[in-house]
């Protein structure tokens, strides 16, 4: 009983001493002040670079380019062609995102097993390759508006699967998707969620990622970002290139049409 | 051999501000790996800036600096078209210099 009041009074106390410093600046606007003073030097220019080394460089057991990689634009047109990403590819016959294509043509192209790439663990090898070239690829798309094609019908039952899982419930938690990102002026701490079950708006969601976490120093792509917000709702990962994620992932990017991107981002 | 740095240069005034963004681990040596083994400590340990190869900036870093660290100063009586050279050594030995010219 003595440890409860300890307690309550400690709580008393502290809320004295936070609450003048909010009266006159909220949490939001100090984190948005923090955001700003981290533009300036957003690490992900590293990966930039990188990515477009790795574009230029000869790699792989066919020791080629990816110069003349068709990321849905024709071979080796990457402007703009992260806003029209995912898309069905006629040569593979499947809807792909930006990483699962770039896999693609590092299979093709310059002789890499794909599916080794797809097994390896996030942020190891060969998928930091991956990762550095999709962050360069979107920055070359930097400023433009999301608008992805559902003109074929594998496009269009991907944009279904995806809303469907959006909203489907389940796991220890019974959580989805939607818990958190289905509501106006939600935050989770003092990070705001967007609600991506219609357009977020310009540079929010979708039109964010790839994007560089601050917390752990590491550059994120959709693929990982999808994955991990399975494990926030306490599911395994569905998996690099998963149905599920490429699904989710064609949802979100139907959903953001007309959004500019400001990809790559840079996050808490 | 280390990635490049990025450096911009930007004249303004009679001074020069320099942004540099470094790409290195900067790993302290008091993180533990999946398997409970000390990280061993790898971080920049010396800093050094030129203008036109005459040195106007030397720091000391330690393992407090954060993962591809930003840094930010300004030079003054740099022009537009001098040459900013910008250089560091961590504590295995490894070093890079990259350059820029100011616009």
């Amino acid at each position: 009983m003595k440890y409860a009041t300890t307690w309550a009074l400690a709580t008393t106390v502290l809320a004295m001493s936070v609450f003048p410093a909010m009266a006159q600046k909220t949490a939001s606007q100090g984190i948005d002040e923090y955001r700003a003073m981290l533009q300036d030097g957003n690490p992900s220019e590293l990966f930039e670079a990188k990515g477009e080394d790795l574009w230029k460089q000869k790699r792989g057991p066919k020791n080629a380019t990816l110069e003349k990689c068709d990321l849905g634009k024709g071979p080796g047109v990457f402007k703009g062609a992260f806003v029209e990403l995912p898309r069905y590819f006629a040569d593979t016959q499947r809807v792909q995102d930006l990483e699962t294509r770039l896999i693609t043509c590092m299979e093709t192209l310059q002789g890499f097993n794909a599916a080794e790439i797809y097994k390896t663990p996030f942020g190891k090898g060969e998928q930091n390759n991956v990762t550095a070239l999709a962050t360069w690829i979107a920055s070359e798309s930097k400023g433009l508006r999301f608008n992805l094609s559902q003109a074929h019908p594998q496009e269009k039952t991907f944009y279904e699967v995806g809303k469907r899982l959006f909203f489907q419930r389940g796991g220890p938690h019974d959580f989805s998707c939607a818990s958190c990102h289905g509501e106006e002026g939600k935050r989770i701490r003092l990070q705001d969620l967007p609600m991506l079950s219609k357009n977020p708006g310009d540079g929010v969601g979708f039109a964010a990622w790839p994007a560089y976490r601050v917390s752990n120093g590491q550059m994120w792509g959709m693929q990982l970002r999808l994955n991990d917000c399975y494990r926030q709702q306490r599911f395994p990962y569905p998996g690099f290139g998963s149905d599920a994620t490429l699904a989710l992932a064609t949802y979100l990017g139907v959903n953001a049409k007309g959004a500019a991107s400001v990809a790559p981002a840079i996050k808490r | 051999m280390a990635d490049p740095m990025r450096i911009r240069a930007q004249a303004s005034g009679d001074k020069a501000t320099v942004r540099v963004l470094m790409s290195h681990e900067m790993e302290s040596g008091q993180r533990k790996d999946a398997a409970g083994k000390l990280v061993p400590a790898w971080y920049i340990q010396e800093v050094t800036a030129s203008l036109n190869g005459k040195q106007v900036l030397a720091a000391e870093w330690g393992p407090a600096v954060s993962k591809n660290p930003f840094m930010q100063f300004a030079i003054k009586g740099a022009k537009a078209g001098d040459k900013v050279a910008v250089t560091w050594k961590d504590n295995k030995g490894d070093t890079r210099t990259d350059e820029a010219t100011v616009s």
